[in-house]
């Protein structure tokens, strides 16, 4: 098996042991990312960087005392600004920015011997499913249905994340989940991904969507490697007014396999009419497993999921053209070509309609109707009611003893590219149906491969956890992940 | 609530995004559609509940009143599309 094949964990004792170099490693995977090219998920590639930083954790495991994440080949989401190296958050309104600082994620990740092998590909702004509001065209899914050659989505946002770790181009990437954009990839791609808590993890220097609702994690082959990984990134960060400053729990120790006596709640109102029976079946497999490994299993009630899309529609939006207004064509990226006569606010208007796809605009001016004048009560301060009452709905559970929800990651398993080009814009917001509701209460969620459907696409489930609870969140993904034994690998076509 | 191709219009113009006249149908459309989804809010009954204004409950950190960064005017400047004698520029605003 090759060193790009590696997880995180398998890397980390290799590397110590001497039984490979990070250079060598790091070489295994620019090869693969050469050769990988069809998937379109690296789209920045910064071998030299890969290989500077991997001569250094080099002579960082020599003198012994490396920290877990030394040496180990990384893809970040072009969503994180990366110092003098292209982060465009997929836009062309980004063009040719190049941060003068990194963020502290990347820079955290770093500082712990990380290797960035390049960017990922990514829906434009974070706003998408499916990766097809790219600028740079979407990324492709490593797997495909059985007997057949048609590409399929890779899901979205962090679409390239997804694919490259699917495809072994790199041993782990960084995501960036809104309302579901670590999580819905993950289950499209049969890998692990984590959304933590809010405030878990520092946001400075990723570039901005919906500032209440965006988390950053690490989107890894297994629930070790997110544990891992999570703890590289996690941490109070003075330059995040939110980031919490409470102590990060050592998220591998967690993983003890023990969950007897704990709670897990089934809520019945994430049963949809119309889910595919596949689905429901995975969620019903899942349940046992659950149960076999000891817990206790509960039916519970979250009244108010059914509101979650339409709060989430309105609330996202309504930050995105507030955060969004600062790509004006003055500080950084691009400015359109003015013609005679042009005053300041026709080069606001051009630039904005160049540098913004259709789906960011439709947001931006969503977020603008439902915060403008005559509307802000009717729709943004009602949404944000809801989003309390969702909140409530998990608090109460919390309280009455469930430890942690199952739940299934996705409506269905990865769609065709291209297949829903002439559906409504609503349409396709029904892919976050069963994430979205863990942004709007803050809370961790994390996606977990546990089968495949009968066309042999993997199919994830979802854990919801406590604020602040990511350790017992990942050691329950881990027994599920033991029960699963998913071990299964896309077919190589690329 | 369906929005016409002047509150379409209207909208776009506030957005700062220029959007072509012949595009504004469908736009308004699209709009519509969204706004559409979003009136299931309506069918909750959401008397007495304050809007939620923070994620997790929490006092914003202080720090002292004080400079902690500065004289970095040539990387803010270095992405500008249009700098000028350590300005960022921008066409005529004031005749």
């Amino acid at each position: 098996m090759s060193a790009n094949s590696w997880t995180i964990a398998a890397a980390r004792d290799a590397l110590r042991k001497g039984e490979i170099s990070a250079v060598d490693l790091t070489m295994s995977c620019l090869t693969a990312i050469d050769a990988g090219d069809a998937l379109n998920a690296f789209v920045h590639k910064t071998p030299e960087i890969a290989l500077e930083q991997a001569r250094a954790a080099d002579a960082r495991l020599k003198g012994g005392e490396a920290p877990a994440m030394c040496g180990i080949p990384l893809g970040i989401k072009d969503l994180f600004c990366t110092k003098g190296v292209p982060s465009q958050a997929a836009s062309n309104i980004l063009k040719g920015f190049k941060p003068e600082y990194e963020s502290t994620v990347t820079s955290k990740l770093f500082e712990a011997g990380a290797v960035m092998l390049g960017k990922l590909n990514m829906d434009e702004f974070a706003m998408g499913s499916s990766n097809e509001t790219s600028c740079y065209g979407n990324a492709v899914n490593p797997w495909q249905r059985k007997g057949s050659n048609v590409q399929l989505t890779p899901g979205g946002s962090s679409g390239g994340s997804a694919s490259a770790v699917a495809a072994d181009l790199c041993l782990a990437a960084t995501g960036t989940d809104t309302g579901g954009s670590i999580r819905q990839p993950a289950a499209f791609t049969g890998i692990v991904g984590i959304k933590p808590t809010y405030g878990r993890v520092s946001r400075w220097g990723i570039v901005a969507f919906a500032s209440s609702l965006d988390q950053a994690g690490p989107m890894t082959k297994s629930v070790r490697d997110a544990a891992i990984m999570l703890q590289a990134m996690a941490g109070h960060d003075p330059k995040d007014s939110t980031s919490a400053d409470i102590p990060v729990p050592d998220f591998e120790a967690a993983l003890t396999g023990d969950i007897r006596g704990k709670v897990i709640g089934i809520p019945k109102e994430y049963r949809m009419d119309g889910m595919p029976s596949e689905i429901e079946a995975l969620w019903t497999r899942g349940i046992e497993m659950i149960r076999d490994a000891g817990a206790e299993v509960r039916d519970i009630s979250l009244p108010h999921t059914r509101c979650a899309l339409p709060a989430y529609y309105v609330i996202a939006p309504a930050e995105a053209s507030s955060n969004l207004a600062r790509y004006d064509g003055v500080r950084y990226g691009h400015r359109a070509k003015l013609s005679q006569g042009d005053g300041i606010t026709e080069m606001y208007e051009k630039t904005r309609a160049d540098g913004f796809g259709p789906e960011v605009q439709r947001r931006i001016m969503v977020g603008t109707y439902v915060l403008s004048a005559g509307f802000y009560d009717a729709y943004y301060n009602r949404a944000r009611k809801v989003r309390a009452l969702i909140k409530r709905d998990f608090e109460t559970v919390f309280a009455d003893g469930v430890d942690a929800i199952l739940t299934p990651a996705t409506p269905s398993a990865a769609f065709g590219l291209g297949e829903m080009a002439d559906a409504d814009p609503v349409q396709m917001y029904l892919n976050d149906v069963f994430t979205v509701t863990v942004n709007l209460a803050g809370l961790p969620g994390i996606s977990v491969p546990v089968g495949l459907d009968a066309q042999g696409l993997p199919l994830g489930l979802q854990l919801i956890g406590r604020p602040w609870d990511e350790a017992e969140l990942l050691n329950y993904a881990h027994v599920l992940e033991s029960r699963a034994g998913f071990v299964a690998k896309a077919e190589k076509w690329w | 609530m369906a929005i016409d191709i002047d509150t379409a219009r209207k909208v776009a113009k506030l957005a700062r995004i220029r959007v072509e006249e012949a595009d504004l149908p469908k736009l308004a459309g699209q709009l519509s559609g969204i706004l559409g989804f979003m009136e299931q809010l309506n069918e909750v009954d959401v008397t007495g509940v304050e809007p939620m204004t923070s994620v997790t409950p929490m006092r914003l950190k202080r720090r002292a009143d004080v400079v902690t960064d500065g004289n970095i005017q040539a990387q803010v400047l270095k992405n500008a599309p249009d700098a000028r004698e350590g300005f960022f520029a921008v066409p005529k605003v004031v005749e």
